[in-house]
C-alpha cells in the first residue's frame, strides 16, 4: 500500500513497529502533491525541511526514544493558523506576503509531539465561503471530482486529506469550515467544543465562533490530532480545560450500546436532497443495529438559525479585520492621507466577498440599526442555545446531515452569495450553541460523498467520537 | 432598502475603497441577505437574555506578571512594519493641516 493513503493510526503502528518510516511517509505524501497539487491546488506552498525532519524523527526512533503517536506524522495547517517562519495570508491579498513571527498554540503542541508540516493549505479569504473559491491563490478542486468544489473555507485541508497530501490537517471552523468540506471531500472534519481548543495564532474571522479543528481520513485519526492539541491556555482566554480525551487506540472496540441519537425533526424536511437523506437515515440505522437507541428530537428554533449567523458573524468579522488598517503588517498602499491608506489598503487587500461582510457587519452595528439586528441576533442565538440545552435531554447525541447537497460544480453558486450562504444551514448552530460537531462519510450520491454529521453536548467530544468511530467501523 | 447612497457611506465608515462598477453589486447583495435576515423579526425574544459568549465564562483575568518576548519574534514583528524608524513604527499624521 501507498504510505499517503495510511491512517494515522496505521503509520504510526508501523513505524513503532520499524516497518515504515517517517522518510518513507513523508516521501510518499510529496510524490502526490508533486503529481497532483498542480491542479487540485490544495497547498499554497509545500515545505522544504520536511524530510529533514522526517530523518531527524526517524534517528530518534532508531535511538530508541519513545515517540508520541503523531511523530513523523505529515499535516497540513490552514493559511489562517500560524507556524512561525511560514507565511500565513488566510487566503488574502492584504496578508499575501506576511511571515507568522510566532507559533499558535495548536502549532506548538503538534511541534512537541513531532508531527511534520508538509504545507500551507489554501482556504477562502479570511475562511469566509463554503466553496473555496473565494482564494487568493486560486480555486480549490475536489479530489474526488476535480470539476467540483471541495466545499470551504477549510476546503484546502480537506481536499490534501482526500488527495493524500497528508494524514492529517488543521482548519478552522466558524460556521461549517471544517464539516462541511470535510463532507463534500469524503474525509472526518471536528469542529470541537467552543474553547477546547486554544485560537491564539488563528487568524480571527467571528471571535466567538471560530475554532481550530483536526481533519483525517477518519474519526479515529481525528481523535488522535484532538488530544494533541486541545487544553486550557493562558494566551486564549476563552479557553478551558482540561477535559476527558477520547483516545481510539485504548478504545479499540467502541460501542454504541445505550447512546441515545437524537434526529431532529426541523433537520429533516420534505424538498430535501433524498439521496443525502437517504445515506444519512442508513448511516443512523447501521448505529441503531449497534445498539444504539434512536429519538426524535426538536430543535424549534432552527429555521433562524441563518439568519442569526448572518448577523453576528459579518459584525464580529468587520471588527476583527479592522486590524487591517496597512500601519503595521500586512500590505499598505500609501496614499496622501490616513484616510486614503486605509481605504486604498483595504480596498485593494480584501477581496469581493471580504468587503461585503465587513459592509453587512458595519451596517448591523451602526447607531438605529444594533438593537433591530445585532442585539435581537444575541438573544436569538440564546434561544438556540437553549434548543440543544433542552434536546440534550432526553439524547446524547443528534444527527443530521452535514451539507445539504454534495458537492457542486466549480462557479455554479459563486454568483450568488445568499444560496451559498444556505449550504451551511445544517452546520451553523453548533457553532452559535458551542457544542461540538463532526461530520463523518456516510456512502455517496451519484459517486460524490455524503456527511453524516453528529453533534454533542458541550465537552463531551468523548461520546461524540466514540459514536462517530463506531459508525466507521460499520 | 439599501441606497447606493448607503453603500457609499457604509464603505466610508468601514475604510474600503469600493469601485463605482462595484456599487451596483454590494447594494443586490446586501438587500438580499438583509431581505432574508429581516426574518428574525417574527422571533420571539422577549425576556430572552443576550448571549455573548459560547461557554459562558466572563472577566477571566491573569497574573499582572510583565512577560518577555522572545527577540527573534520580536524582531520577525519588527521587519512585518510597512514603514519604520530603527526598531520604531513610523505611521501617517492623524491630522492633515496643523494650526500652531
Amino acid at each position: 500500500m501507498n504510505p499517503s493513503e495510511l491512517t494515522i493510526l496505521e503509520a504510526a503502528k508501523l513505524m513503532r513497529e520499524k516497518k515504515l518510516t517517517a522518510y518513507d511517509l513523508v516521501s510518499s505524501c510529496l510524490e502526490r502533491i508533486e503529481a497532483d497539487n498542480g491542479e487540485i491546488n490544495a497547498l499554497v506552498s509545500v515545505s522544504k525541511t520536511a524530510l529533514d525532519e522526517a530523518k531527524a524523527i526517524d534517528a530518534r526512533r532508531s535511538s530508541g526514544e519513545d515517540l508520541p503517536m503523531l511523530a513523523g506524522i505529515p499535516l497540513a495547517i490552514k493559511d489562517n493558523i500560524m507556524v512561525k517562519g511560514w507565511m500565513a495570508s488566510a487566503g488574502s491579498r492584504i496578508l499575501e506576503n506576511h511571515t507568522a513571527a510566532y507559533d499558535a498554540t495548536v502549532v506548538a503542541q503538534l511541534r512537541a509531539q513531532g508531527a511534520i508540516f508538509i504545507g500551507r493549505a489554501n482556504m477562502d479569504e479570511f475562511a469566509m465561503g463554503s466553496s473555496s473559491e473565494s482564494c487568493h491563490f486560486g480555486v480549490v478542486r475536489n479530489p474526488v471530482d476535480r470539476e467540483r468544489v471541495p466545499g470551504g473555507s477549510s476546503g484546502g485541508s480537506a481536499a490534501a486529506v482526500a488527495a493524500g497530501f497528508a494524514l492529517g490537517a488543521l482548519g478552522s471552523d466558524t460556521g461549517g469550515s471544517v464539516r462541511q468540506p470535510a463532507s463534500l471531500c469524503g474525509v472526518t472534519g471536528l469542529k470541537p467544543t467552543y474553547g477546547r481548543v486554544s485560537r491564539y495564532g488563528l487568524i480571527a474571522l467571528a471571535s466567538s465562533l471560530d475554532q481550530i479543528g483536526p481533519l483525517a481520513k477518519t474519526a479515529a485519526d481525528v481523535a488522535v490530532i484532538l488530544s494533541a492539541i486541545e487544553g486550557n491556555d493562558p494566551k486564549d482566554a476563552t479557553s478551558s480545560g482540561p477535559y476527558e480525551t477520547y483516545l481510539p487506540e485504548i478504545d479499540t472496540e467502541p460501542s454504541v450500546e445505550g447512546v441515545r441519537i437524537g434526529i431532529p425533526k426541523e433537520y429533516f424536511l420534505d424538498g430535501m436532497d433524498e439521496r443525502v437523506k437517504a445515506s444519512v437515515m442508513y448511516a443512523v440505522r447501521q448505529l441503531e443495529k449497534k445498539g444504539a437507541k434512536i429519538v426524535e428530537v426538536s430543535l424549534p428554533t432552527t429555521e433562524y438559525a441563518l439568519a442569526v449567523y448572518y448577523l453576528v458573524m459579518p459584525a464580529e468579522a468587520s471588527s476583527n479585520l479592522a486590524r487591517f488598517d496597512g500601519m503595521r503588517y500586512g500590505l499598505s498602499a500609501g496614499g496622501a492621507t490616513l484616510q486614503e491608506t486605509y481605504e486604498r489598503t483595504r480596498g485593494e487587500g480584501f477581496g469581493a466577498e471580504a468587503k461585503r461582510r465587513i459592509m453587512l457587519g458595519t451596517y448591523v452595528l451602526s447607531k438605529g440599526y444594533y438593537d433591530a439586528y445585532y442585539r435581537k441576533a444575541l438573544k436569538a442565538r440564546e434561544r438556540i442555545r437553549l434548543d440543544f440545552e433542552d434536546a440534550f435531554k432526553v439524547c446524547d447525541v443528534i444527527a443530521s446531515p452535514t451539507s445539504p447537497t454534495v458537492a457542486w460544480k466549480i462557479g455554479e453558486k459563486f454568483g450568488d452569495p445568499l444560496t451559498m450562504y444556505l449550504s451551511d444551514i445544517y452546520t451553523i448552530s453548533a457553532n452559535l450553541a458551542g457544542i461540538p460537531a463532526i461530520s463523518v462519510p456516510c456512502g455517496t450520491a451519484d459517486g460524490l460523498p455524503v456527511g453524516l454529521q453528529l453533534m454533542g453536548k458541550p465537552f463531551d467530544e468523548k461520546t461524540l467520537l466514540r459514536v462517530a468511530c463506531t459508525q466507521q467501523k460499520t | 432598502m439599501i441606497t447606493n447612497e448607503d453603500i457609499l457611506h457604509l464603505a466610508k465608515l468601514a475604510r474600503l475603497q469600493v469601485a463605482e462598477a462595484d456599487v451596483l453589486g454590494y447594494q443586490t447583495d446586501l438587500e438580499a441577505i438583509l431581505g432574508y435576515v429581516n426574518k428574525l423579526k417574527e422571533l420571539d425574544t422577549e425576556g430572552v437574555p443576550e448571549m455573548a459568549h459560547a461557554d459562558g465564562s466572563t472577566n477571566v483575568s491573569r497574573e499582572d506578571v510583565a512577560v518577555v518576548c522572545p527577540v527573534d519574534e520580536r524582531t520577525a514583528m519588527i521587519g512585518a512594519f510597512p514603514v519604520r524608524s530603527g526598531d520604531l513604527l513610523e505611521v501617517q499624521a492623524v491630522f492633515a493641516n496643523r494650526t500652531e
